[in-house]
């Protein structure tokens, strides 16, 4: 034999293989790769007026904070202490049972345990008692006090930005804790001396400037809906029309960017326009998108309830100088959630507009009564019970569907049965996954609340995985291959996250999956879906998937 | 084939899985290591339940026919979740040289025959085997990664636009695939 190879014993004693049993707080932290965002880009921190606005590197010792950093947090988390009440309670209730410590999905998927809610949590909470209760004064460490240091700072940074806001861990504490508030305002704190990531602050950056999170102008927002009109034409042979700001019209039809700009998400704004299409030559149905209010989404959200409210206020300005009577709203996640818990207290009331009501049905919407504005699902989930469309789930016969609760439509708002209800009237194959990892218990795709960069990969596909791992359960069991899901940063997320897991599925909106089983008054033969493949040819394919199955 | 240690591994083989899987689950720290090895639910643990399978279909390999597409199917979920989990290459296969370690403790006695001693030599040989395929999945996922890294956004959004004609026929701003 050549070369002695090391025995096993000497191998496991070169590698140190099994890391040391301490307490969280003597861990030291470890920036890794692909675990974070790249910092702000300053441009968009200044633009946005945000304090602290400078070139840094997480990797650097040096962070460049403003010199009396410990003053201004300190006093930023006194203010906020008085203000949200919640947050006070959160930092003194917590027993530390545990029972949210194996629920966060970036703690199952990473395996390290400062990412057990419990201890992101306490990251803040640590120093929530040395700051601001005289126990922690008093006994400091021995009660889980201790003061913010550099060291805590940046582990706060680097934690809070591996926590998406899904919320999942609320759901098991016995308290009702919610850490994705601890989250929210912990990165609150954090912008205040200046520690953001690129990815959250130059969409708000563009969004402020141009409308939208990609920064797109209202020209290139028009071309690329001209563009849809085309190709929807090609496909089905009518000619849709959507409208523009249009003055009085009764409906603002608001949706995430992303929708109009990046695949696959492009192929659920196209359903729009048809459904839209399909209720104006049916039933006169009067809808108008805007170049204005052209993000549903707010990565605001993601920053501070200042700069939240600022993006979102654009949807009720928008909605009052057009006169519209309500607003609809696309398939988006935190959207919802801004709306729902937010929107109406932070830029309303909206007295200016109408308690929604389908004019085709004259159902009225009491969901949103006080926000104004209907989920889409929620309006072709009512167009379906009450028979207005028609249907032909055939041409996705070939498909064999799975869904994906959004965390926030999900949590955020209680959205579970209309999404359901829509995809199980316009396909036949529906499968659910199992039930700890759908509905409230959903798992997040792992990229949500702004950490939907390319740096932080593999942030995403470890967080991902108990998500993907229950996407492949159905794929293996049932031959599941697309996964319908009702949000934008999904439709962009979750293709990188089937492709890393469970290659064979594909992931659409739901309204794609619509559009392709609705039939226009007035169209030609429809050979293809909205993704321009053969319809035939997919049937051969799925059918031959079976026999072999 | 080394059948009189196969028997005894066949004899054992609970013992050694159960061993194995304790050994895997060491790569991390303490509290992660108690919920991978407590928590059974398949689908609140993956990491736990994937690396326990695969343990599994390793073992039915170690002893059996050794066919590569098993191997990798035994090997791939465990790599897959290990390349992107901030383990270094070293770190993610440390635990398949583990087994040699296991099984060499739990016969020590049987192995101080010669016959048994070169048995046992075979099976390094496989166990062997299964580090190396470990490391092509492990770097094959890594470059899974990268590229989904350097490529994700760009394809998307770029091919969108591409599709309405909003980008200049030619450009050089193409993604790779
Ligand atoms: S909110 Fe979600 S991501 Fe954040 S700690 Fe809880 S489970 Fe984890
Ligand atoms: S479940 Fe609630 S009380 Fe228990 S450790 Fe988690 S946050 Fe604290």
């Amino acid at each position: 034999m050549a070369e002695k190879q090391p025995t096993p014993k000497e191998m496991l004693d070169r590698i140190d293989y099994q890391p040391p049993h301490v307490d969280w707080m003597e861990t030291p932290l470890d920036i890794r790769k692909g675990m974070y965002c790249y910092a702000a880009n300053p441009k968009s921190v200044a633009t946005l007026g945000l304090p602290n606005a400078r070139p840094w590197n997480p990797l650097d010792a040096d962070w460049k904070l403003p010199e009396n950093w410990q003053q201004i947090i300190h006093e930023g988390f006194k203010e906020r202490l008085e203000r949200f009440r919640s947050v006070k309670v959160f930092m003194d209730i917590c027993v530390r049972c545990g029972a949210c410590a194996d629920k966060c999905h970036y703690f199952i998927g990473t395996g390290d345990p400062k990412n057990m809610p419990v201890l992101r949590a306490e990251l803040l909470r640590s120093v929530y008692r040395n700051d601001f209760t005289r126990l922690g004064k008093l006994l400091g460490k021995a009660n889980g006090a201790r003061p913010l240091t550099l060291d805590v700072l940046k582990e706060w940074w680097y934690y809070l930005f591996q926590c998406s806001e899904c919320r999942r861990c609320s759901l098991f504490c016995p308290y009702g804790i919610d850490t994705a508030e601890i989250t929210i305002f912990g990165r609150e704190l954090l912008n205040l001396v200046g520690l953001n990531i690129d990815w959250i602050a130059t969409p708000v950056s563009n969004c402020y400037m141009n409308g939208n999170h990609l920064g797109i102008q209202p020209h290139a927002f028009k071309d690329m809906l001209d563009f849809f009109v085309d190709d929807i034409e090609e496909k089905t042979g009518v000619k849709v029309a959507p409208k523009y700001m249009k003055k009085g019209a009764d409906i603002l039809f608001i949706t995430p960017s992303g929708d109009v700009f990046a695949d696959p998400g492009t192929y659920t704004a196209m359903g729009y326009m048809m459904l839209f299409h399909y209720l104006e030559e049916k039933y006169g149905l009067d809808v108008t998108w805007s170049t204005y209010a052209s993000e549903g989404g707010n990565f605001g959200f993601f920053t501070s309830h200042e700069t939240m409210k600022r993006l979102n206020a654009k949807m009720y300005a928008e909605a009052k100088r057009l006169g519209v009577k309500w607003i609809l709203g696309g398939e988006c996640g935190h959207m919802w959630r801004v709306i729902n818990q937010y929107m109406d207290t932070m830029n309303g009331p909206a007295d200016f507009l109408d308690v929604p009501v389908n004019p085709i049905t004259g159902t009225r919407f009491e969901s949103a009564r006080s926000t104004k504005m209907v989920h889409i699902t929620e309006f072709t989930a009512d167009l379906i019970r009450n028979g207005k469309l028609d249907l032909d789930p055939a041409r996705n016969d070939h498909l064999k569907v799975t869904y994906h609760d959004s965390c926030n439509p999900s949590r955020g708002m209680g959205l579970f049965e209309e999404p359901r209800y829509v995809i199980n009237n316009v396909c036949k194959h529906f499968y659910e996954m199992p039930a700890n990892t759908i509905r409230e218990q959903t798992f997040c795709c792992g990229s949500g609340a702004g950490l939907n960069a390319g740096e932080n990969m593999e942030l995403r596909l470890s967080g991902g995985l108990p998500r993907a791992n229950a996407v492949k359960h159905v794929h293996e069991k049932y031959g599941v291959n697309m996964l319908a899901c009702v949000c934008a940063i999904d439709r962009a997320a979750l293709p990188t996250l089937m492709d890393y897991w469970v290659p064979e599925v594909q992931v659409t909106g739901v309204h794609e999956l619509v559009a392709n089983a609705l039939n226009l008054p007035g169209q030609a033969e429809r050979t293809t879906n909205l993704r321009g493949e053969d319809l035939e040819e997919l049937k051969a394919q799925a059918e031959g998937e079976t026999d072999e199955g | 084939m080394a059948e009189a240690l196969i028997s005894l591994i066949q004899k054992k083989r609970a013992t050694i899985v159960s061993k194995w899987f304790d050994s895997t689950v060491q790569a991390y720290p303490h509290d992660t290591a108690v919920f991978l090895k407590s928590q059974k639910d398949q689908f609140a643990n993956p990491v736990g339940s994937s690396t326990r399978q695969g343990i599994e279909t390793l073992m039915d390999q170690l002893v059996g026919e050794m066919a590569p597409d098993a191997i990798k199917a035994g090997l791939d979920p465990i790599m897959r979740i290990r390349a992107v989990q901030s383990l270094s290459p070293a770190r993610a296969t440390t635990f398949i040289f583990a087994l040699k370690q296991i099984l060499r403790e739990l016969f020590r006695k049987e192995l101080q025959e010669a016959d048994m001693a070169r048995q046992f030599f075979d099976l390094e040989a496989r166990i062997d085997r299964f580090a190396l395929d470990g490391f092509d999945i492990y770097m094959g996922c890594r470059e899974r990664v990268l590229d989904l890294k350097a490529n994700e956004m760009r394809n998307r959004t770029f091919r969108a636009f591409k599709r309405a004609g909003l980008v200049a026929e030619g450009t050089d701003n193409e993604p790779k695939e």
